[in-house]
């Protein structure tokens, strides 16, 4: 299988979806002349035109409002938030209008929409650009959060999301673009709503996505010296969330860490422990732990920030406590 | 103006371009981090506009703010501090380049939310209003942010309710790669007032002298009609959107043109023909400035890292 980054994947995505239906395009700030602010439709501009690569004031309520209103009448559009922290001045639509329009007026309108968002801390941004608030937009029903860790879940994901015929928010991750990895031969996809176990264990299970998997993968080839095995499950998708692969792994494992980028406090690490203890708590072992951001905006301070964002250091040490 | 301000006025212009000549190299260099945005070419807007407020006027800015807080009297210790995420800065390392504030200067922010900060500085007016003073909120914002709902949200309420705001647009040709007439539906921006009956006015920015009166004018007629106004100044920034820009969306030869309007080459002949000053006196502001850059970076990079602790301070006030 071929080994791509993640940008790679996610342009593939976007390009072959392009290619084979000629309703889905692209609009965002510097999507066009400037090839994407991380370069993921680079190359796009010229090969498909204005039309179909649209270039946006900065406008994000225009972006992702006017995405849904073509989505409504038929059109495939992939709106770009440049990052996630801009989704806040488009709020309104991401959470009052997009999840609410089907199920509101009785499922005639649909909204075959993506929005491609890019989160995450670690480069120094400050608080107002270092965001992970996936939690925030998962809890609204309606709309479907993708947010994948890999470059073969990142293309096979986000092509189903183009062809789905929901809103979808899918978000990555700012740090990730040149993760490397195998991605399958020609044409495939990924279902939406599906966890997947990216390693196999029985003694701990981590629960994580996104950011948090690459953490997690690195922390379990530390523990795997020690003789600790670690079953690995990414979540892909915060909603709808599907527990079986977690509760199948726990139920095995009997403990489990939750690893997360954003805040602990309301966040997916706590969806999840209720989830296990509703729904295996006879399978409990020990108390299950979050690791998960410090509860404070991030600062600019290399240091500072990255005293606040989880380390795999404490995942190890999650782990160790769990099995304790 | 007096001969004293002008040289003070080519010192702070060529302050803000030697400190961020020195800025970008310490960026390549992996001690600053995260976006920087670099004001060289743009000297002119801030330095003159600034020179022409009252103390108790206000400023607020966009995240291109490192000359504007020289402008407003921060030093170029706690400047390149902070971009060195130092205790010593003026947000004590917390914030960074686009988040420069000085309360004391009468400085409230570096606001890296495009457009975000113009209801604030509305928000600013409203409180001098209703606290019955005649102060002026300056507000700067890029063209670019013209095209978001907070600008318009914010023009209109200024209006509507008289406030001492002096709106400045600092149009520098491009938000990130997108030219005006790309993003824009007017490519006349003062033309946006209009849409608000706000008085506006327009001027060419690499001229810091022709900035100071325009800024001055404005600034009387907000204060004594209590009315915003609108002041376009037309720039260029000779550098990226910020660190890193591939800039594949104009030509050098475009740069290359502008650079011959340089402001501060503009400005240092000014002085030599009205013979305000001679060579002589320019290059010893050079020197000066020099001088002062060096010490300011030693001063940062001695300055003690953020303790631990300071994650968790000023969270809240209470
Ligand atoms: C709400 C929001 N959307 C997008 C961005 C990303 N962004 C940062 S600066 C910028 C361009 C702004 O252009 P302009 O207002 O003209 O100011 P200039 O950078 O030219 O000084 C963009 C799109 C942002 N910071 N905030």
């Amino acid at each position: 299988m071929p080994k791509i980054t993640m940008r790679e994947a996610i342009s593939q995505a976007l390009m072959e979806e392009m290619d084979r239906d000629p309703t889905v395009f692209i609009m965002g700030e510097e999507v066009g002349v400037w090839g994407g602010t991380y370069a993921v439709t680079k190359g796009f501009y010229d090969k498909y035109g204005a039309m179909r690569v649209k270039d946006t004031p900065i406008a994000e309520n225009a972006i992702i409002g006017g995405a849904i209103g073509a989505a409504m009448v038929g059109q495939r559009p992939v709106a770009e938030l440049m990052t996630i922290n801009f989704g806040f001045s488009a709020m309104d639509y991401i959470v009052n209008q997009a999840p609410k329009l089907h199920y509101m007026f009785g499922g005639q309108f649909t909204l075959p929409l993506v929005i491609r968002a890019v989160g995450g801390g670690g480069r120094q941004l400050g608080a107002t650009h270092s965001q992970t608030p996936d939690a925030v937009f998962a809890h609204f029903p309606g709309l479907k959060v993708v947010s994948p860790g890999t470059p073969e879940d990142a293309k096979g994901l986000l092509k189903s999301a183009i062809r789905s015929n929901d809103p979808i928010l899918f978000i990555e991750h700012a740090t990730m673009y040149q993760v490397r990895g195998e991605v399958p031969e020609g044409e495939y996809t990924i279902p939406i709503g599906k966890s997947k176990v990216q390693r196999a264990g029985k003694d701990v299970t981590i629960v994580t996505y996104c950011k948090g998997l690459e953490l997690s993968m690195k922390a379990t080839e530390e523990l795997s010296k020690e003789g600790i095995e670690v079953e690995v499950v990414d979540l892909r998708t915060l909603r709808p969330l599907d527990m079986e692969p977690v509760l199948e792994s726990f139920k095995k494992t009997n403990r489990a860490v939750v690893v997360e980028e954003g805040w602990k406090s309301y966040g997916v690490g706590s969806e999840i422990v209720s989830r296990i203890y509703e729904e295996a708590f006879d399978y409990v072992d020990a108390p299950i732990i979050r690791v998960a951001q410090k509860e404070v905006p991030l600062p600019y301070n290399r240091t500072l920030e990255q005293a606040a964002l989880p380390q795999v250091a404490d995942i190890t040490a999650a782990v160790k406590e769990v099995l304790k | 103006m007096k001969k004293e301000q002008q040289l003070d006025l080519y010192y702070q212009m060529v302050l803000i371009r030697r400190l961020e000549e020195r800025g970008a190299e310490l960026y390549q260099q992996g001690k600053i981090g995260g976006f920087m945005h670099l004001y060289i070419g743009q000297e002119a807007v801030s330095t003159g506009l600034i020179a022409a407020r009252e103390a108790r006027d206000r400023v607020i800015t966009a995240y291109r703010d490192h000359g504007v807080a020289l402008n407003c009297g921060v030093s170029a210790n706690e400047v390149i501090a902070e971009l060195l995420g130092k205790t010593t800065g003026m947000s004590k390392g917390k914030g960074g380049s686009m988040h420069m504030a000085d309360t004391s200067k009468n400085l409230w922010g570096g606001h890296a939310i495009v457009g975000g900060h113009l209801p604030i500085a509305a928000g600013l007016a409203i409180g001098d209003q209703y606290a019955g003073n005649d102060n002026v909120t300056i507000c700067m914002f890029g063209e670019g942010a013209t095209n978001i709902g907070y600008f318009h949200e914010a023009l209109n309420i200024a209006k509507t309710w008289n406030l001492r705001v002096l709106w400045v647009c600092e149009n520098n040709q491009y938000g990130m790669g997108t030219t005006v007439e790309r993003a824009s539906a007017v490519t006349d921006i003062r033309q946006k007032a209009e849409g608000y009956g706000m008085k506006n006015g327009q001027v060419d920015g690499m001229d810091v002298m022709k900035v100071y009166d325009a800024a001055q004018d404005a600034l009387e007629f907000v204060r004594k009609n209590s009315q915003p106004f609108l002041l376009e100044i037309d720039t260029y920034r000779f550098r990226g959107h910020s660190m890193g820009d591939p800039e594949r969306y104009r030509k050098q030869e475009e740069v290359k043109k502008w650079q011959e309007n340089d402001p501060i080459g503009i400005f240092n002949k000014q002085l030599l023909e009205k013979k305000v000053a001679t060579k002589k006196v320019l290059d010893e502001i050079e020197a000066r400035v020099e001088e002062e850059i060096a010490k300011a970076v030693e001063f940062a990079e001695a300055s003690p890292e953020p303790a631990m602790e300071e994650l968790y301070t000023d969270i809240y006030a209470d």
